[in-house]
């Protein structure tokens, strides 16, 4: 797995090589052949400027407290091993790119068990070698983006993720409000431990949650064209006619 | 936390707007920096403020989290948040994470004091 970004060309700015390429639209490869990518390919990325609901800033951090790991170590182990401590319960998956965590790379998420799978994705915006960062795709439940990073403090290691997002649309807000905001919380908590308990640490993350702007965006609300919750629900309540119309289109050929 | 390696300096332009000059590095270690440089800007009722990113040397996606909290605070206080200075390649950062639809980008500090004049 390629988890470096590559060095700059001469001339070129010293972070250059660490961020994505403009890219108008998604464009999904190098993904297990089981991902279901429906709502990443062709989707453009949206920042926490372009979301509805209220805009948060989110920070989880764990201390690794007797680890003699350094701030490059552990984003190098995170990058590579990134759907391994993925804290998200049994039956979501976390498709990394073959690439590994690379600038402008896309990872496919599967949400939920059985036949009924939310498919929604990330596109890596930035990555070096004591950060990277996620950035979501319209129809994703968040607009915004969180970004991984290691430092020392007070002598110990620390890694923190923290994110800037608002709720997509309307009804992701909704759910957000219900049961978002808990699961998301729970998941990067968990996240956190299983990074520390891989470098030995018993950690206990703290979380810091701050509404940096309690307006909703109306103007976005248009955003809910995108949802990835209610596509994904359309394709599998679809699924028997295409599985009709399969021999047809053999036909067609 | 590591150090901060930038600088910012503030100035008042003309038409009620305010100029951050800004020199070095732009992470999310210079929090205390950018947000002092911008309460400094923004004392006596500044209508914009003009970030100069001329001395910019180096910016993460940390810097980019601070610039859109920035931007929060100073629509909360209805002023406008202008940037100069930018490189071509720091021009497409702008684009890539969408703050250029909310951070108006000008070729220069007269341009943007212009457009604050005119506004």
């Amino acid at each position: 797995m390629t988890t470096s970004s590559r060095r700059p060309d001469e001339g070129e700015a010293r972070d250059a090589a660490h961020w994505a390429p403009i890219m108008e639209k998604l464009r999904v490869s190098g993904v297990p052949e089981e991902a279901l990518s429906l709502n990443v390919e062709g989707r453009r990325v949206l920042g926490p400027l372009q979301g509805f609901g209220k805009m948060w800033q989110k920070t989880y951090r764990v201390r690794l407290s007797g680890s003699a790991a350094t701030p490059t170590e552990v984003i190098k182990t995170w990058k590579e091993n990134f759907p391994k401590f993925w804290g998200a319960p049994r039956g979501n998956r976390f498709y990394a790119p073959i690439t590994g965590i690379a600038p402008g790379e896309v990872a496919v998420l599967n949400l939920g068990a059985g036949p009924m799978k939310l498919s929604t994705g990330v596109m890596v915006l930035y990555a070096d070698d004591e950060s990277f960062t996620l950035m979501t795709p319209q129809g994703h439940m968040l607009a915004g983006w969180i970004t991984f990073s290691s430092f020392e403090e007070e002598g110990c290691t620390v890694a923190q993720a923290q994110e800037y997002f608002r709720g997509q649309d309307p009804l992701s807000e909704i759910a957000l409000a219900l049961v978002g905001h808990n699961m998301q919380e729970k998941l990067w908590e968990q996240t956190l431990r299983s990074l520390a308990a891989h470098f030995g640490v018993e950690g206990q993350p703290q979380m810091l949650v701050t509404c940096v702007d309690p307006k909703r965006q109306w103007s976005e609300a248009k955003n809910l064209w995108h949802n990835a919750a209610i596509r994904s629900m359309l394709y599998t309540v679809s699924a028997p006619a295409r599985w009709m119309a399969r021999p047809f289109k053999r036909l067609k050929r | 936390m590591p150090q901060a390696r930038v600088s910012m300096s503030v100035r008042k332009g003309t038409g009620g707007a305010s100029i951050v000059d800004i020199e070095g590095e732009v992470t999310s270690f210079c929090e205390n920096v950018l947000m002092d440089a911008y309460t400094e800007a923004a004392a006596g009722g500044a209508r914009a403020i003009v970030l100069n990113f001329g001395g910019l040397e180096f910016m993460n996606s940390g810097g980019i989290g601070l610039l859109v909290m920035l931007l929060i605070r100073a629509n909360r206080q209805k002023q406008r948040l202008l940037a100069v200075g930018l490189n071509e390649h720091y021009r497409q950062i702008f684009e890539l994470t969408r703050l250029n639809e909310a951070i108006g980008i000008y070729d220069n500090e007269a341009a943007a004091l212009a457009a604050v004049a005119g506004a």
